[in-house]
């Protein structure tokens, strides 16, 4: 809402300062967003004419103007705009001006080889409207004004500020005059009513037909009939112009003025351009009307049209139509002035997605019962200017409006705001905001006023009534620094301790958008199907990620274009199994790239390979509390692992819920997607699907058992089948005495030379210790036995000699 | 001349020679080995006359332990010349690099948002969670935003079917409304997470980070919505004191609402928070509205409280002086590596939230 200070004081008598102002603007929440000063900057756009327009000599759609700013010589400007023609009025900004919209200040510039001087302004360019297609086109009547500044010099800067939805009485100036007059900020100016004593009969007939979600409730019109619609006067054009809005002609630009000033939407309709009356209604499918922004809408059933016997004249406080516009012609009008329920303009402004300065009022709320002086208000006002006579105002209403009724308790004030104010001073305040009071022992009745539609029970009014008291009478009482449950849960704590634990690792932790490319997220969705976006930003993020790989990878190969050669990222996040809530898992990934030492004079360069990411996820899940010895892996992995040279990982033999995968990624896709590394390996760890680990750290710590007899170590070498898995070993081998042997270390496969096709020579070296006793040649020599035997019986391995 | 005395000059004529080590073996075993010159000397002490015994075997010793002494200063001067002359051929460039090690970081909002959780953790607040699709019920509806509501044109949502009845989180809210539905009041909770708003330019992101704070019990009044917000402002700032600002605004979920906006000014491109004359804001809150406690079944007659929402990514880029929020999600190695944090770097009360 943009509003100038001496606007303000057409309603509001004070001495004070614009900079208090602004801050009491702020302190009672009518949000101060941005003070310009438009006299300064503005005085340079000037009214111009296009003399000539002649087609850019290296471009199809620019034009090269001569246009006369008022001086000897004719400025050559290059412009691109659909409507410059020859003739044409419009603004005019000489280089060194500051376009409002861009804050650029134009230079002198070369265009594809044509010099430009300046420019010539679109309305959107200039802040006075959202039309950007074309230049802003003034009427002939400015002719005179050519060489002139086109902006008014006003003392006044201009103020935009944030109102919040719930307030749609602030989108008039009145509105805001009042809330600063209760805060203390003035006095609000009252007026006496301008009645308009006539007794000429409304003779067009309106009629509210009375349908299922008619958005109408009441229609208030009145005929004013001769006039002469002319350019508005000075005051009044110079009064639209300080808040930004183009000046058109007196009998618009006076329902523009009155909506601004009270928030008040009104629409002039020629009434000669009505076909025998207006019906309000639900508009039928497929009906068609053209509207003022010279679009045509498509209307679906059920939105509210303000129609004649020929058809749909306007949306009812959306937008007008051309069909029943006023022009400079116009002799005689209808005046409407009507109350728009907000959920159906809502609805409809939606679905055609159009927004206009009417619909941001109705679907907030317009007060209801401010149709009468709204049509007392413009109807005087265009009688003043354009002459005529004016009706008696005729009100059709299906819905009569009945003022809320608050009963407040007086002491929810200070358990809400903790502070307290007197009860005169509640009532003072509540009256200045329009509140009829009536005070009882504890309670105060209320009246609310129509134009307060957000007040709707008694948290309310101690917002008003802190509001306008001042925030900052809010005493500040500390908090109490007491822990009485825990911070976290474990399965938060187990969170945290996962993503430090990885990150010490050497992965960078990268965040990602949950969303994804799907030719990305593809490779990686395995059995999931897509879960859409319905309305993406774009087709790039357009589904919900199945996997973390799906935008890892993608950020892993811009870092490898951008030259970084060996990296590891991982992120700690949701991903998504289906578009309902809860269908999430938490999963942390990573993704290593390159080679593990690269250019040095003192270690061998090697790729990164699975070994490097199983060592990351054992370690990590070590270090969070989790027994490697339990630990289960086999080769069952998804497609977008090499099949070869990836595992699955089980935090214990029951294989209850994966914890991991990790491997190299499948060549296929670093070829789809072109990722050009050495090597790439990548894990992913399942939170969800961790059992906590059962001891707490304090638990773990309390049972400390070593062993000081004598360990000895033994090494054995078995020839095995190539596909038995050195893990199928280890335990075939722990299984026997988990009491004597300590530790079971493979430190040697071969293939190749001396061993027989499809099978392996493993090494393994056995620690073995007794916590009882030291252990004798003899006892040794037992287990060495059992060790071979155990071994060849189990997994069909011969012990190599 | 004895043959002791001969032994001894001619021996200590030897070993005054340039000598290796096993020169200096040799000389040790001629003297003291089995049937070495020393050793031979000792055995004649018992042939020898009662009156010669007594002298004989005490000029031996002495000749013996000189002889000794001068062939183990031998021995220590090459053994300690060798070692210097091994370490000084084993002398290396000790400038030439370490061997390779990589850094793994904390990305900045991980960071923040433990920093967060360590600020409301000395206060007694919990971490919750929820889940990051949420259908219109929780996000919109129970937080006293109906479907008709201009409040909800702020938040352009993403739609997970044509219905419009599963989204993406706009706003951690709607934990506040799983929360008190799965449980009883007293309630006193954070909620961090990730949220989500089709908007997307140079100051918007499509997913962002916020927290959400709710503090449900009897007698919480705006005073303590006050008092915990300037807490933790200070405590995350690290600052002694700091400038403050509650104003009206709205919200449909809270009523009385205030927006905070903390003071600042710019020094040298920096921005320093606290001081200053211009206001940032910086989170929006309120007292929970009658309404929701009511759709979450709480008698709102008895309990009251008030709720917060703070941009987490904000809160950082202010902290750590990073401008460019849409930087915090193009995973720049470069960037991750600069404002990145080192992972045994926990934000901790006692040690401090920050170095």
């Amino acid at each position: 809402m943009k509003i100038t200070f001496d606007w303000l004081k057409d309603h509001l008598r004070t001495n004070l300062k614009e900079k208090n102002l602004l801050e009491q603007l702020t302190n009672i929440g009518l949000e101060v967003e941005s003070v310009e000063s438009l006299s300064a900057e503005n005085k340079l756009f000037k009214v111009a004419k296009i003399i000539k327009v002649e087609k850019h000599p290296n471009a199809d759609r620019l034009k090269v103007c001569d246009v006369n700013i008022g001086e000897k010589e004719f400025k050559k400007v290059v412009c691109g705009a659909s409507n410059a023609k020859e003739g044409l009025i419009t603004i005019y900004a000489p280089p060194g001006a500051i376009i409002p919209k861009t804050k650029t200040k134009l230079v002198v510039a070369k265009i594809r080889g044509v010099t430009s001087y300046g420019m010539l302004c679109s309305e959107s360019e200039l802040n006075l409207s959202d039309q950007s297609d074309g230049i802003t086109e003034l009427s002939m009547k400015y002719e005179k004004n050519i060489g002139k500044s086109y902006f008014v010099k006003s003392k006044s800067n201009l103020i935009d500020l944030s109102i919040t939805p719930n307030r749609p009485d602030c989108l008039g100036v009145r509105g805001i005059a009042r809330d600063l007059a209760a805060s203390g900020f003035g006095k609000l100016i009252n007026f006496e009513k301008k009645k308009i004593n006539s007794n000429i009969k409304q003779t067009l007939k309106v009629k509210i037909n009375k349908e299922r979600e008619q958005g109408c409730t009441a229609f208030g019109s009145c005929l004013i009939r001769n006039v002469k619609n002319v350019e508005s006067p000075k005051w009044l054009k110079d009064k639209l112009i300080s808040v930004g809005q183009k000046p058109i002609s007196a009998i618009v630009d006076i329902t523009n003025y009155v909506m601004l000033d009270t928030n008040r939407p009104l629409h002039a309709y020629d009434a000669d351009k009505i076909e025998k009356g207006i019906i309000v209604r639900n508009s039928r499918s497929g009906e068609e009307f053209t509207a003022l922004d010279n679009k045509i809408y498509k209307l679906e059933k059920g939105m509210c049209v303000i129609s004649d016997h020929k058809g749909v004249l306007g949306l009812g406080g959306i937008i007008g139509g051309t069909r029943s516009g006023t022009e400079f012609n116009t002799k005689n009008i209808l005046l409407e002035s009507a109350y728009f329920e907000p959920r159906s303009i809502r609805n409809t402004a939606k679905k055609l997605n159009l927004d206009t300065d009417a619909k941001f009022r109705f679907e907030r709320g317009v007060d209801p019962l401010s149709i009468e002086s709204g049509l007392e208000k413009a109807s005087s006002l265009i009688q003043k200017i354009c002459g005529g006579e004016i009706s008696k105002i005729d009100i059709q209403k299906i819905k009569t409006y009945k003022n809320r009724i608050i009963k407040f308790n007086l002491n929810l004030f200070e358990n809400i705001a903790g502070f307290k104010i007197s009860s005169k001073q509640m009532t003072k305040i509540l009256e200045d905001l329009g509140f009829k009071c009536k005070k009882d022992k504890k309670n105060l009745k209320l009246i609310v006023p129509s134009w307060r539609p957000d007040i709707l029970q008694d948290i309310d009014i101690v917002e008003e009534l802190v509001r306008i008291s001042g925030y900052d009478k809010i005493n500040i009482i500390n908090p109490i620094k007491e822990r009485t449950r825990s911070t976290l849960t474990q399965t938060q704590k187990l969170f945290h301790f996962l993503q430090r634990a990885v990150a010490s690792k050497g992965y960078l932790e990268a965040i990602t958008w949950s969303f994804a490319d799907s030719n990305y997220n593809d490779y990686f969705k395995g059995k999931n199907k897509d879960i859409k976006i319905i309305n993406p930003i774009s087709s790039e993020l357009g589904v919900l990620r199945n996997s973390i790989f799906s935008n890892l990878i993608m950020y892993i190969k811009k870092n490898l274009d951008r030259g970084f050669k060996d990296l590891s990222m991982f992120e700690i996040g949701p991903i998504f199994t289906g578009p309902n809530p809860g269908e999430q898992n938490t999963v942390i990934c990573g993704l290593t790239a390159g080679k593990k030492s690269r250019l040095s004079w003192i270690e061998k360069e090697r790729n990164v390979d699975v070994f490097d990411v199983k060592k990351d996820v054992i370690q990590t899940l070590v270090e969070a509390g989790y027994n490697s010895d339990k630990f289960f892996i086999d080769t069952q992995t998804p497609n977008y692992y090499h099949p070869g040279k990836s595992g699955r990982l089980f935090i214990s033999n029951d294989k209850d819920k994966v914890a991991a995968f990790f491997g190299e990624i499948h060549p296929n896709i670093l070829k789809g997607i072109d990722v050009k590394t050495e090597s790439l390996v990548g894990f992913e760890i399942f939170l969800d699907n961790l059992k906590l680990p059962k001891k707490s750290l304090n638990d773990q710590k309390k049972n400390y058992l070593v062993s000081d007899y004598q360990k000895s170590e033994r090494d054995f070498a078995f020839i095995i089948n190539k596909d038995v898995k050195s893990q199928d070993l280890k335990k075939a081998i722990s299984d026997i005495d988990q009491n004597l042997i300590s530790n079971i270390k493979v430190f040697d496969v071969y293939e190749g030379e001396n061993i027989p096709a499809n099978q392996k020579s493993i090494a393994i070296s056995v620690t073995i210790q007794s916590i009882e006793k030291t252990l004798n040649d003899n006892d040794l020599e037992k287990i060495n036995r059992l060790i071979i035997e155990t071994v060849e019986k189990k997994t069909g391995a011969k012990i190599r000699s | 001349m004895s043959d002791l005395k001969k032994i001894k000059e001619e021996f200590l004529l030897k070993l005054n020679q340039k000598l290796n080590l096993t020169d200096i073996n040799q000389i040790k075993s001629n003297l003291f080995g089995k049937n070495g010159l020393i050793s031979s000397q000792f055995k004649k002490i018992g042939s020898l006359a009662e009156n010669e015994r007594k002298k004989f075997a005490s000029d031996l010793n002495i000749t013996k332990d000189e002889l000794q002494n001068l062939i183990d200063t031998k021995i220590k001067q090459i053994q300690d010349a060798e070692i210097i002359e091994k370490l000084e051929k084993e002398k290396i460039d000790i400038t030439l690099p370490e061997r390779t090690f990589v850094r793994g970081k904390i990305h900045p909002v991980s960071q923040t948002i433990d920093e967060i959780s360590s600020i409301f953790s000395e206060i007694g607040f919990c971490v919750e969670e929820g889940p990051d699709v949420e259908n219109e019920y929780n996000n919109f509806t129970a937080l006293n935003t109906p479907d008709n509501h201009p409040a909800r044109d702020m938040h352009d949502t993403f739609y997970l079917d044509e219905k419009k009845e599963k989204l993406l989180r706009t706003h951690t809210s709607p934990v506040q409304i799983r929360t008190m539905l799965k449980d009883k009041p007293p309630f006193k909770i954070i909620a961090p997470g990730r949220t989500y708003r089709s908007d997307s330019d140079q100051t918007h992101a499509p997913m962002f980070h916020q927290v959400e704070g709710l503090y449900i019990d009897k007698n919480v009044n705006m005073g303590h919505l006050k008092g915990c917000l300037n807490y933790f402002i200070k405590e995350f700032f690290e600052v002694k004191k700091i400038k403050m600002r509650f104003r009206p605004s709205h919200f449909p979920f809270t009523e009385p609402s205030a927006e905070v906006d903390i003071g600042y000014e710019i020094k040298d491109g920096k921005i320093i928070i606290g001081e200053g004359d211009k206001w940032l804001e910086i989170l929006g809150c309120g007292m929970v509205h009658p309404n929701v406690l009511k759709n979450v079944k709480i008698d709102s007659t008895r309990f009251q409280g008030y709720a917060f929402g703070i941009g987490i990514d904000r809160l950082a880029m202010l902290k750590y002086g990073i401008n460019d929020l849409r930087a915090f999600f193009e995973c720049d190695y470069r960037w991750l590596n600069h404002f990145g944090f080192d992972p045994l770097d926990v934000p901790s009360n006692y040690r401090g939230l920050s170095r």
